[in-house]
This record gives C-alpha cells, structure tokens and sequence, in this order.
C-alpha cells in the first residue's frame, strides 16, 4: 500500500492532461523530444498481474514486468500548457493534451512566494466582446446606391502625424492657387493596420524576421503601405541602415533600451523611419514596465540593447516624465534633437479612465507635434507580464477610442491628433469586421500584435492555452531566442499567412466600405452602426436595434 | 429623391419659370414640397437692392414678437410684401397664416459700417429670430440678406404655386437667380428648415442625393461658425463648407471641390500641387462627402455653381440659350423653359469638374 499524499501535485491539478494510448504509441519519443516544458518524459512504470486457474479461484501471482510510457510531469515548474506540440509530432497521434476542468493551478501555482506570470492576452471576459456586440446596420439602400468593392476605388489610408486645422495652416492664395508658405508638421499617410509594438527581444530573430518580410512585401508587392513598430529595445544595425527603415515605427519606452544603437546609426540611415512611437504604457498590463526575462536575453538581444544577461525590467514610467506638458515637451526634443521634424511621433498608453484627460491636453499641443495618440485597450498581448495585471488591470479599448474622439468632437479638433486603436482586434480571428466597427466610432487606425503571432504559428489562445511567452520555451520558436527552437519557425511561410491576411484584410475592408457606400475611411461614422446590446449603445451613442 | 433646378438669366425671371421647370421631373420627387431662394431681386424689391430683406412664414403672434424684436434693435422697416395668395379649396399644401417679406433699413449705427459688420449682425438677427419662434414651430425665418428672398412650404408644388399665385407670369415678382427644389426632406422629419435650398450670407446650396458622411460633417462643422446649425438636412452640410471655404477661409472656388470629393491619394501623387492638395485633405477629412449627390451652388457674386460625387452617382445637366441658362436635374425640365436652346450644347458634368455660370453666361468647366 501507498502512503496517501494529499500535498503532492497530481496530473488530475494541472489545468492540462495528458492522455497518452499505449496501444497506439510505437515508443519513439518525439513527443518528449517536441514537449519544450518538459511536461512528459519517458519512464519505466511497473506491472504485474494475477490469475486463476481450475474450477475454484485461486488468485496465483503471474509475473512482474516493468514498461516504458510516456508520463505527465506534475509540478508548477514543467506542467504542461496544452500546446499540443507532442500531438502534432506523434506519427500516430498516440498522444494528445486534454484540457483540465478539475484544475487547481490557480491555487497553488504561486509556489515560492511569487506571482504568476505568463505571456498572452487578458482570459477574464474573453468572449464577452463589445466588437461582437456591434453591427454594420446602415446599409445602402433605396437613397443612395452601395458601391462595389471589386469595381470601384477606395481610398484606405490613415494618418500618422500632426494635422494641423484648415485655419492654422501656413496657407495663402497667389494666382488663384492656394500656396503652402512653409512645411507642415510631417504626416505619414499609412495603412490602417499597424504591425504593433513586438520586440526583437520578446520575438526570435525569426518571428521578427517574418513579420518584417511581411511588412516589406506588402509594401513593396502589394502596394499596402503597411508600418511595424519595433517595439522597445531597438532593431538590428542592418535594418537600421538599409531603406525598409521607412516601413518601420521606432519605439522609445521608458527603459530606453536600444536607442543608443539608433541614435548611432543615425548617420547611415538612407531613410528616415516611418515615424517615432513613445510608450508610456501597454494594454495587457497597464502600469506596469516592460519585462524581459533573462531566459530570453540571448547574445544577440544584449548587443542589440547594450545589456548583460539578466532579467530587463523597464519601469512602469519614464523617469523624469510626470505630467502631459513634459511628455509633449519630452516628443519635442526627442524629434527636434533626431530626426529635425521629419518624423511623427506618436505617443502610445494604455486605456484607462483618463484616457480622454490624456488626449484633452494633447489636443493642445501647442507646438504642433504630437503625431498621434495611440490607445491600447485591455486584450492587448504581452510577450510577459505578472497574471494579475494581465487578467485583472486594463481598460476596454472600444468605448475608450469612442470617447476621446467625442471629446475631440466637443471641441472641434477632431482628426487633428489621429487616433490609433488596439487591445484585442482580431481577437476572434477577423481584423478586419473590428477595424472597421472601431473606425466607425472615431479611430484612424489600429494596431495588431497577438493575431500575428498566431498566423505565424502560434497556438496560445484565451482560454490559457500555452501563453507561454515569458519563458523563453516557446514550442512555436516564435517567442524564444533558442536556436533550436527557433529553427521550428518557417520564415518564409510565417511572413506569407500574414501576407495573405493582410490582403483579406483589405478586401473584407471594402466588402464594409461598399455597402454603406463610402469610398474613403469611414472615420466617426458612427451612424453606420448599431448595437444589439441596449448599454453598448447607449455608452458609444450610437443607435440599438434588435 | 429630390429634383434640383436653377435657372440663372439675364432677364429677370418670374418663379413661374422654375414651376415649368420642375412640373415634368415629378416622377421623381413626390410632390411633397416646394421651395425657393430667389436672388438679384427685380420686381417690387427692385428699389431696395442694399437692404436687407427678411423672408419668413408663421403665425400671428410671432409676426408681432418679430416686429417688435427688429423695432428693439433698431431696424426700421422699409417695405413689406406678401404673395396674393389664392385660396381654393382641395389644394394640398400644408398653410401657415402669414408669408412676409419685409425689407428693413440697418439700425442707424450701423449705417456706415463695414460690410463685415453688417453681414455679422444680419446673421445674428436671423438667428435670434429663428431662437425665439422655433418653439411651436410659431415662425420659421428662412434668410435676411438683401436681395434675396427665400419661399418654402410643404404640399404638392403645383398647389403651392397656385396658391401663391406663381403660375400667373408678372413682373413684380421676379429675380434673375432663382434655385428651386420640390420636395420634402424624407430621410428625416418633414420640416420646413430641411427643404434645401439653403442660404447663408450670400451663399444658397441646393443638392440632390444623400451624403452618407451627414453625421461626420455635421460634428465637425458645428464648431465651426454659429451659423452652421439645424442640420435638419444632410445637404446642408454642403452649404457650411462652401461657406466655410469661400467666407471664412477665403479660399479660391475650385477648392471647395478638392475638399468634398478629394482625389484618391494615388492621383493626387501624380500633381503638381500635391503638396496643397494633400494638406487640404488632411487637414479637412470631415467635410468629405460621399454618397450620391448633384450640388447647385449660388455665390455672393452672382456665379452658379454645379459639384458632383467623386463617383457621379446623381444625374444632372445644365444647358442654355444666350440669355438663360438652366441647371436640371433631369433634361425634360429644360426642355419645357428652353425648348429653342441648342441641345447639343447641353453639359452633363461629370464627377470630376465643377461647373461655374458666370453673370455673363458663360459656363466654365473646371477639371479637378
Ligand atoms: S501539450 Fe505541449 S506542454 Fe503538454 S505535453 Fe504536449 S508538448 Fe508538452
Ligand atoms: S506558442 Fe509561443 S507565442 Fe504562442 S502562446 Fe505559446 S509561447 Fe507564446
């Protein structure tokens, strides 16, 4: 008899179980080999048997053997994340992750005394979305005909850049014609889609790769002009140097990792960058810094950061920046001092109440160069961040962009300050119906990460599968700098399923700009929607239907 | 959907002309309404082409409360005229008891002042008249401007024009721009602010369409002007941003066209003036129009102006015979006030000129 063990972690505790077939599994170990957190291995279980014989039972001992199976390992450090890698290599599909409803993980997996922390999106209310719970509901009709997306012109740009309004413009009439007397603060007319904010370091050298394959070819390709942010920690001298830094958006956050190499590279920059993003904060953990965890910082990420190996927090805040007027004035210097006016600078935080407070004091921007106020809502992804923040801090984005651009209406200053939405588009596979609903209520644009990640291959969802990011094992090779399992990601085929998105991603744009007639970017048409939820409605204005 | 016409003559023209012109397009509006902004006034208001003339229909008591009010702030009135009206029975038309036309001379200290002066404080009259009776739909004050004069009513345009008697040809009553519409707005409450055409400060806008960005104009021209308000029609909205253009912006003409139908940024690449071009489109995203729409423009100056969608979805044509010359929305409408024109010579503009009538008659198309 076994001693029984009430404290010690079982499978039947882990929120993923393995179930194994013997009968099927011709013992060749892959999936162990596949399985990068080590949640199976192999192992030699004993068994025996007993049998009868003759008219009277009478139990006989047969014999002891011992077998080799596959085994779950069970504890907090190697539990399986139902990634569904050792399924995906078995040749006889002899084993596969079952999800655990019986899970106990959330009560004992802050084991040590330390948070939980993971990679992925918010999994609290994931399927509650307010995206779903609005539809395109003004159709073109008898009054005005729709047009035709495969036939007509449409004109699907969006801002990145200072506008200023029509009265403030260095304008004056000579000939007959209007005359500009000086440059205009710069303003980049790009796709309404931005690449957001991943960095080479939260990326492997391949995931980033691809997606800025991606980016360049559907620039140079398809004629989408596409931006990527870099995201904090800076980009490789190659590509700082060579003419797709135009595709790029330069991310400055407040640990100011891998601006020493950009401000190097100035000097051999052939082209400006697309422009310059400013994170004060991010949607998936609001208020809290960035974090890289050393499993991740691998050689090429410390020379391209100017880092040791160690884990790299950035702080919650940029240091020396504690009010909107500096944060302007911060974007000032930063752009005269660079790239002396030629590039917009954005400014990107996370959704919170103050949101529309935030962007109020941009909309008075006195020296015309806040670029862009880029929001990030709640379900935005993080590639690490303590569980916490991710499932329980953060603000919706969809009713936040609503009510700054209301704000800008109130005072007349819509467009002057494009708004940029992000935090959980795509989440349910289609970009483009969110896009579309978010731009309709004001946005100029929006910005995907975690969809990117999950064309190219990724497997997390949020229902906490795999999300797995922080700890440098991603079975994808998407969010690792181990080489070998980097080597798991196809470059090629990762830059392709976001090429061909992205191009699905402009018809279905058209298929909504069609029937509601409109050949240029619907931006605040918000009459063309309705909502199916009566508080939805009420708190984006716009009607209710059922 | 509405029909559209102006008729733009060297001769001044009796609003009969305009009926003629509409009667046959009636297959295309509903016979819901009339209305008509009349401007370089001949006839009885001829003498007083400096004054300004308010156009208003109401009840009783808001014609007092409207005398009273011009009396407090100083307008003396000059002239008044009403329409000989012709009741009859079984004509539809929806009647209000008084249609005034008063022509007023400017409060004594406002005598010498500038133009600017002026025209601020005719807006701001307008609009504290048009405050004060909105409630009960007591009186609705269509413009006071001088010379020009605004009707409106809702019933079936034949009835209207019988009962104010616009059929009978006379010369009192005339005007050598007239801009006509027969409908009621039906996308929205029938109300009589939004039958178009429109006026503010010298300019009257006319449309026939739907302008699916109604809600983004309508946002963003609110704080623009006090004037810009109502909205009771989305082609109103075309009227604020010529205004805003032209009056407030002091920008040439052609660029009203750039800003409510920009070239696509592929076009616009190829121009000269893109660096101009592409700051007018940034800078003003929201008073792009879209949708189907025939615009008919009238400028202070006496010049009419015709606009179209960037994809020409409205039909309309413009055509003429040396001394008139007529803007239709449909060819038949021409057909019965100027039968003898050459109709080779008729323009059917298209998505992407603006056409300009100058006072000569001269029609200038004017490629975007
Ligand atoms: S599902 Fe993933 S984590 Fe779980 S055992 Fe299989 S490979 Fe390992
Ligand atoms: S597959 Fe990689 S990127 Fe996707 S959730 Fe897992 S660890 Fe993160």
């Amino acid at each position: 008899m076994e001693t029984v063990t009430v404290n010690e972690l079982t499978p039947n505790d882990l929120p993923w179980r393995i179930e194994w077939d013997p009968c099927l599994c011709k013992l060749c170990g892959s999936c162990v080999a596949a399985c990068t957190f080590q949640a199976i291995r192999v192992s030699v279980e004993a068994r025996s048997y007993v049998y009868s014989q003759g008219d009277v039972p009478t139990p006989l001992e047969g014999e002891r053997y011992a077998v080799p199976v596959i085994k779950q390992t069970a504890t907090v450090q190697q539990h399986c994340v139902g990634c569904g890698m050792c399924e995906k290599t078995c040749p006889n599909r002899a084993i596969r992750p079952r999800r655990n409803e019986d899970s106990r993980w959330e009560i004992f997996a802050r084991e040590g005394g330390s948070p939980i922390k993971r990679g992925g999106r918010a999994n609290l209310n994931a399927g509650d979305r307010t995206f779903d719970k609005i539809v395109v509901g003004r159709i073109s009709q008898m009054t005005d005909p729709s047009l035709d997306a495969e036939r007509h012109t449409f004109d699907i740009l969006a801002p990145f850049g200072r506008v200023l309004p029509a009265d403030k413009m260095p304008l004056s009439v000579k000939d007959g014609k209007l005359s500009l007397n000086k440059p205009l603060p710069p303003v980049r007319w790009i796709y309404p889609l931005i690449f957001g904010d991943m960095s080479i370091g939260a990326l492997s050298p391949r995931a980033w790769e691809a997606v800025c394959l991606a980016a360049a070819c559907l620039n140079e390709k398809y004629n989408l002009p596409v931006r990527m942010c870099s995201g904090e920690g800076g980009m490789p001298m190659r590509l700082l140097k060579s003419k797709y830094l135009k595709y790029m958006i330069l991310q400055i956050a407040s640990g100011h990792f891998g601006w020493n190499r950009i401000v190097k590279a100035m000097p051999e920059m052939q082209e400006d960058p697309a422009g310059i993003l400013i994170k004060i904060g991010q949607g998936a953990k609001p208020g809290d810094g960035g974090l890289l965890m050393a499993a991740k910082v691998a050689p090429h990420i410390q020379a391209i950061r100017g880092v040791p190996k160690s884990d790299l927090l950035s702080p919650p805040n940029h240091q020396g920046l504690y009010s909107i007027e500096e944060s302007v004035q911060k974007m000032f210097l930063s752009m005269n001092a660079a790239f002396k006016f030629r590039v917009p600078v954005g400014i990107k935080t996370s959704a919170t109440a103050s949101s529309v407070s935030i962007y109020n004091n941009l909309l008075r921007d006195p020296y015309h160069i806040v670029g862009g106020y880029f929001i990030d809502g709640l379900y935005g992804g993080t590639g690490a961040a303590n569980e916490i923040s991710l499932d329980h801090t953060g603000h919706p984005i969809v009713s936040k962009v609503r009510d700054c651009y209301l704000a800008a209406v109130a005072q007349g200053r819509q467009g002057q300050i494009p708004l940029w939405g992000a935090g959980g588009v795509g989440m349910t596979g289609n970009a483009a119906a969110d896009a579309f609903k978010l731009i309709c209520l004001g946005a100029n644009g929006v910005s995907v990460g975690k969809i990117l990640l999950q064309l190219m291959g990724c497997i997390g969802n949020d229902h906490s599968r795999c999300n797995s990011c922080n700890t440098g094992l991603c079975p994808t090779g998407i969010t690792t700098q181990d080489i070998k399992l980097v080597r798991r990601l196809d470059v090629d085929k990762a830059a392709q399923n976001i090429v061909d998105y992205v191009r699905a991603f402009d018809q279905e744009l058209r298929k909504l700009m069609a029937p509601i007639g409109n050949s240029s970017l619907p931006v605040g048409r918000s009459d063309a929607l309705v909502a199916t939820d009566k508080a939805v409605a009420e708190q984006l204005k716009i009607p209710y239907a059922c | 959907m509405c029909r559209v016409g102006a008729i733009k003559s060297k001769k001044y023209t009796h609003p009969a002309k305009v009926l003629y012109l509409m009667l046959p397009q009636q297959k295309g509006h509903d016979n819901s309404g009339f209305a008509m902004v009349m401007q370089d006034l001949g006839g009885v208001f001829a003498p007083y082409k400096d004054l300004p003339l308010l156009s208003y229909a109401g009840n009783t008591a808001s014609v007092e409360k409207i005398h009273n009010y011009m009396q407090g702030k100083g307008f003396t009135l000059r002239f008044e005229w009403s329409p000989q009206t012709k009741p009859q029975s079984g004509l539809d038309i929806a009647l209000l008891e008084h249609y005034n036309f008063e022509v007023y001379a400017y409060p004594p200290e406002y005598q010498n002042a500038e133009r600017s002066v002026k025209e601020n404080l005719l807006t701001n009259t307008r609009l504290a008249l048009r405050a004060m009776t909105e409630e009960n739909d007591a009186a609705f004050v269509y413009s006071f401007w001088p010379d020009v004069l605004t009707l409106k009513e809702i019933g079936n345009p034949a009835d209207i024009g019988s009962y104010f008697n616009l059929w009978q040809e006379d010369t009192d009553f005339c005007a050598k721009i007239i801009t006509v519409q027969c409908r009621q707005n039906t996308n929205y409450a029938i109300v009589r602010y939004a039958a178009h055409p429109f006026f503010l400060q010298g300019y009257t806008v006319l449309a026939n369409g739907e302008n699916t960005f109604y809600v983004k104009n309508k946002e963003f021209q609110k704080s623009l002007h006090r004037g810009y308000l109502g909205f009771e029609s989305d082609s109103q909205c075309f009227l604020y941003t010529l205004h805003y253009l032209q009056h407030e912006l002091k920008w040439p003409l052609e660029y009203y066209k750039h800003v409510i139908t920009p070239l696509p940024f592929q076009d616009l690449a190829k121009r000269e003036d893109k660096a101009v071009l592409l700051a007018l489109r940034q800078s003003l995203p929201h008073l792009e129009i879209n949708g189907p729409n025939t615009i008919i423009g009238v400028l202070p100056d006496g010049r009419v102006i015709n606009v179209n969608d960037s994809k020409k979805l409205r039909p309309v044509v413009v055509g003429g015979d040396g001394e008139t010359v007529a803007i239709s929305s449909e060819v038949c409408g021409l057909n019965v006030i100027l039968p003898d024109r050459d109709q080779e010579k008729d323009i059917y503009p298209n998505e992407r000129e603006m056409l300009v009538i100058d006072n000569n008659l001269e029609v200038a198309r004017w490629k975007q």
